[in-house]
Order: C-alpha cells, then sequence, then structure tokens
C-alpha cells in the first residue's frame, strides 16, 4: 500500500487534466495546478513522517519489471532511505511553493503549468528511483521543459543563450553519466542497473579497482555537472538568473541536488576504490566552489545572480562532505542538500516576488524597501540569514555537521570552507540585505506593495520547514544516518562503525548463493 | 514451392494496380477520396501483415524470398509508413497540381519494393527490389513538377542513386564470379573460404556502397541534404523512414546474418564508417535554416547511430536497430506529418517560418516539439531508449577494443551537439522571432489520425518499451538461428 509512485503519479495525473483544459479557463488552471502540487507536497509530508527513522532499510518500496533485453533487466524500483526521504518532502515543498509564486504568469498559461508538473514529476521520480535507467529517465524528463520555460517566460535578453547554455551543460553532464553507469554495469558482469542488485551483486564479485578508477571519473564528474561543481558551473548563474521564479526554484533547489544524490547513491558505494581515489580532486574542486563563487556572488549587482553564485558556493560544502568519507560528513551533506534546497527555493521565490513589485533586481537601484514591505523583508533578512549559516536555521545544521564530520580527513579544506563559505557568504549576504532593504525609501518605489496574505504562503512554508529542521535537525539526522553509514560502509575503520558488522552476515549468505546462481547462468 | 508466402507483395501490386486504374474513372476533385480509400486497404494489409493470418515462416523461389521474423517486422513497418504517407499525400494534393493518383500508386510499388526487400535472401532479389524502391523515388522527389528545388532533388538523386546501383551490380557480379551464388545462405556457409577471396571481399564491399547510399553513410551520403530539401513532404517521410530502414534490413541480411565472421574483421571499417557519419551530419547540421534540410542531416547522424548496432556486431546490436527504426519512424513521420501540414500554409519550409507556431496550432506545436524530443533521445519518448540500447551494445562489445570507446565518445559529442540544433527548432516553435500572421493552422482529420497515432507509438515505445524489444529480440533471432545451422548442413 505504502509506496513512493503516488507522489510521482500526482503532478503526472495533474499535468493530463490540465492538458484537457481549455486554455483560456485560467482560474481553473490555476486553481488545479495549486491543487495538485498540494496534494503531492502532502502526500510527501506524510511519507516523511512515515518513515521510521533509525533504520537502513528501504522503505515505500515497490519494484515493477519494465523491460528484459538479453541478459538486462531494467525495473521500476521506487524505495525511500535516509539518502532521499528528506529531499522527496523538499520537492514537494518547493514544487508547491513553486506552483503558489506563479501566480503573475499571463501567457500560456496551461502551457506553464504543465510543464512545471512534469518538472516536479522528473524530480520526485529522479530521487525516488533506485534503478540507474530510470534515475536518468525521470531527470532528463526535466530538460525539455527547463528550456522551453526559460525561452518562453524567461527574463533578460539573454535568456535564448542561458537556455541553450544550461540545456547542453546539463546533457553533457547527463550524458557523461550515463555513459558511464553503462559501462560499469557492463564491466561489472551484472544483469540489473538496480542499485540493490548491484550492490549485492558487488558484494560477490568485486569490480578491480583499475576498472573503477576509470568509471568513477565519468559518473562523478558528469553528475558532478549538474550540480555545478567548479569549473562546470557557469551554466548555473545564468541559468537561473535567465528562468522564471518557478522554473529557477525548482532547479537551484531540487534538480540540482539530483546530482548530488546520484553520487551518493550510486557513484560512492558502488565504487569504493574509485571514491578513494578521485574524492579528493572533487574536494579539490570544491574549494573553487567555495572560495570562487563566493568571492563572484560578493561582486554582484543583480540579485539573482548572487543567489545563483552563491548557492553554488554551498554546494561546495555539499562536496567537501562527500569528500570526507565519513558518516558524519555525508549526514551532513544530506542535511545540507535538504536545507539548501528550501533555502535555494525560498531565495528564489523572494527575488521573484521582488522584481514583479520592482521590475528590477538591480541592487544599485533598490533601496528602502523594509519601511514599504515589512513582511517580506522579514522574510528576506531570515532567508539570508539561513544562507550565511545562521544557527537556528537548517543550513547551520548541515554546514555545521559537514565541517566536524571532515576536520580529520581534510583539515585544511575546512579551514578555507569556514571562511570563505561562512565569511565572504555572510558579507554578500549581508550587502545584499543593506543594498534592498535599508537607506532611504526611494520615490520611484512609493507604489510597491507587501505580499498580501495569499502571497506569504510559499514563504511561510518554506521558511517554516528551514525553522524546523533547524531548532530540531535530529528530525533528519535520525532518518539520514543509517543511509550515511552504508553510503561510507566501504571507508569505515573496523573500530568506527558498529554497522558493518551488523551488515556482514546479512551479505554472508548473498556470497554463498552467488557461485550457485553463476552456475546456473553458465548451464543455459 | 509455396507461392502464398508472397501474398502481401501480391496484394501490395494488385493495390497499386487498382489505384492506376481507378483514376481513369475518379474525377479530380475525388482523388482525396481514392487517397483515403488506399490508406484503409493498407490498414487491411498491414492488420493482415501483423495478424494471425500472415504467411507462416518459410522461404520460396529457390531460397530467394524469405519470410521470418524479421521480414515480419519490417513488413509491418514498411505498411505502417506507407499507410501514414499515403494519408499526408492526400492532405498534401494542393500542392501537388496535377498526377495525386500517380502519387500515390508510386508510394505502394515504393512500399512493394520495400516488402521484397525485407524478404530478400539471394543478392539479386536484394538489388531488385532496391531499384524498384530507387526508381519510384526518382519520380516522387520530383513530384512538385514546377518547383526547381523538386527537380533538383529528383536529378540528384537520379545520378547518384544510379552511380551506386552500378557499384552494387558490379559487386554483386564479383561475389557470384568468386561464391557461385547469389544466395544469402550459400555465401554464409562459404565464408570461410570466402573470406580469403580478395575477389569477393572487393564485392562485398561494392555491394556495401549501394547499401550505404541508401541509409545515406558517409562517405555516400552527399544528395541527402539536397534531397531532402526539395522533395514534397511526404515523399520525404517516406525516403527517411522506409528507404532507411530498408537499407538497414538488408545490411542486417547481408552483414549479420550472412557473413558475421568477416563483419567481425572488417569491424574498424564500420567503427570509422559510424563515427564519420555521426560527426558529419551532427557538426553540418548546426548551421542549418531549413527545416528539411536539417532533417536530412539529422537522418545522416542517425544512420549513424544505427550503424553502432552493425559495430556491435551481436545480436544486441542488431535488435537495438531494429527498436530504434521501430521508434525512429514514428518520430520522423511525426515530424514530417507536421511539416507537411504546415507547407499548405506557409510558403516557406525555413525553421524561421515556424515562428507562432505554438499559438498558432498548439497540437501540431506539441507534435513536432515531441518528435524534436524523442529525435534528441530524451525521455519519455522511444528514441531514448533506442539509443540507450544502442550505445550499451556497443559498450557490451568494448572490452578489448580501445576504438569502440572513442566511438562511444564520439558519439555522445553526437547527442550533444544534436540538442543545440533540434532545440533551436523548439525555439522557433515557441519564442523564435515575432510572427506577423497568428491565424490559426487548419489541420485536417487524415492528418490529425496520423499525427495523434505518431505521437502515441513515440510515447508507448518510450514508456513501455518492452514489447518492441520482445519482437525485435524474436526477429534477430530469427535470422540467427537460420544463419547457424547452414555451415552445418553444408559439412554433409
Amino acid at each position: 500500500m505504502d509506496s513512493l509512485t503516488p507522489v510521482i503519479l500526482t503532478p503526472v495525473f495533474a499535468a493530463i487534466l490540465l492538458l484537457m483544459i481549455p486554455g483560456n479557463y485560467r482560474v481553473v488552471l490555476r486553481t488545479l495546478a495549486i491543487l495538485g502540487s498540494a496534494l503531492t507536497a502532502w502526500t510527501a509530508v506524510s511519507l516523511f513522517s512515515r518513515f521510521h527513522p533509525g533504520q537502513a532499510a528501504l522503505q515505500f518500496e515497490s519494484l515493477v519489471p519494465w523491460v528484459t533485453v538479453g541478459p538486462l533487466n531494467v525495473a521500476y524500483h521506487v524505495g525511500a532511505d535516509g539518502l532521499n526521504i528528506g529531499l522527496i518532502l523538499a520537492t514537494g515543498l518547493v514544487g508547491f511553493a513553486a506552483v503558489l509564486v506563479s501566480w503573475n504568469i499571463e501567457r500560456h498559461v496551461k502551457l506553464f503549468y504543465v510543464l512545471l508538473m512534469l518538472i516536479i514529476a522528473g524530480a520526485m521520480g529522479a530521487f525516488a528511483s533506485l534503478d540507474l535507467i530510470f534515475f536518468y529517465f525521470f531527470n532528463e524528463l526535466a530538460l525539455v521543459p527547463t528550456f522551453i520555460m526559460i525561452g518562453v517566460w524567461g527574463r533578460g535578453e539573454d535568456r535564448n543563450w542561458a537556455a541553450f547554455k544550461i540545456t547542453l551543460y546539463l546533457t553533457l553532464g547527463a550524458l557523461t553519466a550515463l555513459v558511464g553507469l553503462v559501462a560499469f554495469y557492463v564491466a561489472a558482469g551484472a544483469n540489473s542497473l538496480d542499485v540493490t542488485v548491484l550492490k549485492a551483486h558487488l558484494a560477490a564479485h568485486p569490480l578491480p579497482a583499475v576498472a573503477q578508477t576509470w568509471i568513477f571519473p565519468l559518473v562523478v564528474f558528469g553528475f558532478a555537472t549538474l550540480v555545478g561543481l567548479f569549473p562546470f558551473h557557469s551554466w548555473a548563474p545564468v541559468g537561473y538568473a535567465a528562468a522564471p521564479t518557478a522554473t529557477a526554484m525548482m532547479h537551484a533547489g531540487i534538480l540540482k541536488k539530483a546530482g548530488l544524490y546520484a553520487i551518493l547513491r550510486m557513484a560512492v558505494p558502488l565504487m569504493p576504490d574509485g571514491a578513494h581515489r578521485w574524492l579528493p580532486v572533487v574536494a579539490f574542486l570544491a574549494i573553487g566552489n567555495l572560495l570562487h563563487c563566493a568571492w563572484v556572488a560578493l561582486r554582484q549587482k543583480d540579485m539573482n545572480l548572487l543567489i545563483g553564485n552563491s548557492s553554488l558556493a554551498h554546494m561546495g560544502f555539499a562536496f567537501l562532505g562527500v569528500a570526507s568519507l565519513t558518516v558524519i560528513g555525508v549526514t551532513g551533506t544530506v542535511l545540507l542538500m535538504v536545507a539548501h534546497a528550501l533555502l535555494a527555493g525560498l531565495s528564489f521565490a523572494l527575488s521573484g516576488y521582488l522584481e514583479t513589485q520592482t521590475g528590477t533586481l538591480d541592487m544599485t537601484r533598490l533601496g528602502g524597501l523594509l519601511r514599504r514591505m515589512p513582511f517580506y523583508g522579514t522574510a528576506l533578512v531570515m532567508g539570508f540569514m539561513a544562507g550565511c549559516g545562521l544557527p537556528g536555521f537548517a543550513n547551520f545544521a548541515g554546514e555545521a555537521t559537514i565541517l566536524f564530520g571532515s576536520w580529520k580527513s581534510l583539515p585544511g579544506l575546512v579551514v578555507i570552507a569556514a571562511w570563505s563559505g561562512l565569511v565572504i557568504g555572510a558579507v554578500a549576504m549581508l550587502r545584499a540585505l543593506r543594498a534592498v532593504l535599508h537607506g532611504p525609501e526611494r520615490p520611484e518605489f512609493a507604489r510597491v506593495a507587501d505580499t498580501g496574505a495569499w502571497r506569504r504562503l510559499p514563504f511561510v512554508v518554506l521558511l517554516g520547514a528551514l525553522l524546523i529542521f533547524g531548532l530540531a535537525p535530529g528530525l533528519l539526522t535520525s532518518r539520514i544516518e543509517p543511509a550515511a553509514k552504508a553510503v561510507v560502509a566501504a571507508h569505515l575503520k573496523p573500530s568506527e562503525a558498529e554497522a558493518p558488522s551488523a551488515v556482514a552476515p546479512g551479505s554472508a549468505p548473498a556470497t554463498a548463493t552467488a557461485p550457485a546462481h553463476t552456475d546456473a547462468h553458465s548451464g543455459h | 514451392m509455396n507461392y502464398s508466402l508472397i501474398t502481401l507483395e501480391l496484394l501490395a501490386v494488385l493495390l497499386g494496380l487498382a489505384v492506376l486504374v481507378a483514376d481513369l474513372w475518379v474525377s479530380p476533385s475525388a482523388r482525396r477520396a481514392l487517397g483515403l480509400g488506399l490508406s484503409a486497404a493498407l490498414a487491411c494489409l498491414l492488420a493482415f501483415a501483423v495478424g494471425s493470418l500472415a504467411p507462416q515462416s518459410g522461404s520460396a523461389f529457390a531460397d530467394m524470398f524469405v519470410v521470418d521474423d524479421l521480414a515480419r517486422y519490417f513488413k509491418g513497418f514498411f505498411l505502417f509508413a506507407g499507410l501514414a504517407v499515403v494519408l499526408m499525400a492526400a492532405d498534401f494534393a494542393p500542392k501537388f497540381g496535377a498526377g495525386l493518383s500517380e502519387f500515390f500508386a508510386l508510394t505502394v510499388f515504393a512500399l512493394v519494393g520495400m516488402l521484397f526487400a525485407a524478404s530478400a535472401n539471394d543478392l539479386v532479389l536484394l538489388f531488385v527490389s532496391l531499384e524498384l524502391i530507387t526508381v519510384t523515388f526518382y519520380v516522387l522527389n520530383s513530384f512538385q513538377r514546377t518547383r526547381l528545388a523538386s527537380l533538383e532533388a529528383g536529378v540528384k538523386y537520379l545520378i547518384l542513386g544510379g552511380v551506386s546501383s552500378a557499384f552494387m551490380v558490379f559487386g554483386i557480379a564479383l561475389i557470384f564470379g568468386t561464391a557461385n551464388s547469389t544466395n544469402l545462405g550459400v555465401l554464409a556457409s562459404k565464408q570461410k573460404e570466402l573470406g580469403q577471396s580478395a575477389l569477393f571481399l572487393v564485392g562485398l564491399l561494392l555491394v556495401l556502397v549501394g547499401l550505404g547510399f541508401k541509409i545515406a553513410a558517409v562517405p555516400f551520403q552527399m544528395w541527402a541534404p539536397d534531397v531532402y530539401q526539395g522533395s514534397p513532404a511526404p515523399a520525404t517521410a517516406f525516403l527517411a523512414v522506409g528507404s532507411k530502414a530498408a537499407g538497414f534490413v538488408l545490411l542486417i541480411r547481408l552483414l549479420v546474418g550472412a557473413v558475421p565472421q568477416i563483419t567481425a574483421e572488417w569491424h574498424r571499417l564500420f567503427v570509422v564508417m559510424s563515427g564519420a557519419t555521426i560527426l558529419y551530419g551532427s557538426l553540418c547540421a548546426i548551421p542549418q535554416r531549413n527545416l528539411k534540410r536539417l532533417m536530412g542531416y539529422s537522418s545522416i547522424a542517425n544512420a549513424g547511430y544505427l550503424l553502432l548496432g552493425i559495430v556491435a556486431g551481436s545480436a544486441a546490436g542488431s535488435t537495438a536497430v531494429l527498436y530504434y527504426l521501430g521508434g525512429y519512424a514514428f518520430t520522423v513521420l511525426a515530424a514530417f506529418t507536421v511539416i507537411s501540414a504546415i507547407a499548405n500554409h506557409v510558403e516557406s519550409d525555413d525553421i524561421g517560418a515556424l515562428s507562432g507556431l505554438g499559438q498558432r496550432s498548439p497540437f501540431l506545436a506539441a507534435g513536432l516539439t515531441m518528435a524534436i524530443v524523442s529525435l534528441a533521445g530524451i525521455p519519455p519518448m522511444a528514441g531514448f531508449f533506442g539509443k540507450v540500447l544502442l550505445f550499451k551494445s556497443v559498450l557490451d562489445a568494448a572490452p578489448g577494443h580501445p576504438e569502440l570507446y572513442a566511438l562511444i565518445a564520439l558519439a555522445v559529442a553526437g547527442v550533444v551537439m544534436s540538442l543545440y540544433y533540434y532545440f533551436g527548432v523548439i525555439r522557433a516553435i515557441y519564442w523564435g522571432g515575432q510572427s506577423s500572421n497568428l491565424s490559426t493552422i487548419p489541420v485536417a482529420l487524415p492528418t490529425r489520425i496520423v499525427l495523434m497515432a505518431c505521437l502515441a507509438g513515440m510515447l508507448v515505445l518510450g514508456v513501455f518499451p518492452q514489447g518492441l524489444v520482445k519482437i525485435a529480440d524474436h526477429a534477430v533471432t530469427s535470422l540467427t538461428h537460420k544463419a547457424a545451422p547452414t555451415p552445418a548442413k553444408a559439412a554433409h
């Protein structure tokens, strides 16, 4: 009964329903989209609350065979564990908020909501999938909607260029990873691309270290491009700045995390030798995110570019946590992914609202808005403070955990991360707040209005979630930790964890039965 | 002798003749209805071909003509393509001026050539069926007699087609001279000795020239862009789908069915051919501004992807080719249905002429977008899983062959490049340029039906690929099983 399927199919059905309604019934279209995303969000929240913390096993699993080609079995296999349950929740919330902030879309309303629903469905499916082909399938589902949305409803003169840039980068990254995954499948000699099957198969037939060292970079750098790892990051800020608010929220908040999620789900646990060899390189490049992107963010005058660049800087933290290969570091990474999903969604929602009111995001032309927009200003202060890593918001919990987790293995990087992420980032955020909210009131913004009751809902939802997870990060960490242990299981020293010993009896029968299986196979 | 095996082909020939005869009585105004009647008859043939009444497996005419799962797969494929093209042409009629019935009849005769090609088990039948296809296309391509571009397309296709046929005949002669037979089964049983004969290998190479021309693979691709651009849209559609698939079924019968060992030895040749085709098609498509010309280059690039399955040299590779072609048929037919529907209202094939299509006809816009998405290999369309299968089949064969890794890298680069030019079309549909004319484009019911069927096919194949994969797998098995016992028989 309990399955992740409804959370994927609800937005798909909403999109199909939207397609059937004539394009000029705008109120009906908007209502239906809001209801569809609200239902999705509610399903995600209820799944999150029913998830049993402290278990490493998959929950809400369902498996439907999809296609068999020769020896290859591809199955629709979805399931939740600590790695994805938080992201599914965040996707539901940010998706709901993204639909809510799209009230000012006037052209092609129907097409807009259909595409937005497809993006939500793709993100949900990507996080839920345990089969590599399906992960790719759902992840790419969002590509075309993104392209069309940036082109049709996008902002700025450069949106044509930005649309192509984001599409080409994302495809190159995803395809590189796909080739790596298929090569991995061939090298492993398994008969499935299902992560759970592959794990069991690898326990019996470990992949040679040589194969791992050349497949791992394909997969990791492919997926890291989707996240915006330096130096594959330049698509992100321009893409977000050109995208309509809802698309920027979904992309910066949610879809970007799919790359990190895939690294944690597939690359690191399946290829421990490759991870050991290549993750230091990733950590080194993450300095680029932490220093370069933070510095670039500091220099921005456009608020969207500021948010885009600082969000890339935060991704540096996430990569640092992955590269630490410790339970604490990975737990912190997942926590930060959830927190940053909510924060990036919130930030772009805030900047989008500001643009509808003032007509500009150029911070040199803004100022003195706190007096005119007290609620909005408060939300902006809270959001940007969360971005600085203020305790009380979930981002602080994530970043602090990552810094603790990586102190032992990467002390030099931690110092850099602390400096850049926490200091340069804070300076950038505070300067933006000063430029937008403080200073003398400007006569041209005399007609600017604060958010009405309904318009506050998306901000309240996202800020509320950030505060809840900030004040009680245990809600997330208790769910994440067992999964994080499984991710880095191969790298734990025996003294460090009881978890591997708990896993070992389970894997022993698999080793015993595996030769029998190969015999049966060769007998054909 | 089992003559019942060619029932389908006979019926199709009769249908073509019936159209020609009926033309004597049908008034010019009722010719569109004739096309609708013809498509109904083709639909019946399609139902017959895929139904249980279809001829059982077997061979006839001294083993020249075989019916197996592979033949059946392609017969269904060609009949569907022919049906879609006839419906498309019925709505394209105003552009032809006179001679609509001849267009229908020629389409059916080209279809007959394809049906025979699907069953060809002898180089002579292979050549005759290919000639039947090529000669009808000489006319079909230049059917808009008053348009210079169309005449140019016909002449180019005529000259290059003639040259490639000459190569092919020469090759067949050399093969016959060395092997004493033109039967593919006999060639399969003798391939070990024949592989030693340089003359036989030259003959085989020359036959490949002819087939390379049909599928538009580098270095025999130069006709494709001009012909695709100049021909009337329905003829281009049939050329892109039917003619290319006919080339591939013959390629599979020859290379995978008859001489797999030589194919394996020539591995590098196909690697280079596939890589060069992908690269040429993708690079040249980038600057194109004419939609049909773009489709021409895209068809070259797709020939390169399809050759990946031949490069793999495995049953999985051939299955991937069959599946990819299945998805490709729906995709290209959908794209050309839209192109031909637009051509009736906009006097231009330029990509710029698509501007405002998103408002003028959301249905056509969505149809073309979905076709483009499938061509680009993005889920949930059929093109995605086809590319996955092709790439996987090559990676399966890759260990020990470092050049295959380079080929995969090239193919990935081709896909990324293709996104650039394909998405340029999507941009033109939804936000490129300002169109002054925003009147709605009416879509006739037959066109609507074809487009709906193709879109449904693309989506169903993309979301539920299992069915077609299984059918394709059976088709390939029927070929390799037949090839395997033949050497044993020859040893007796």
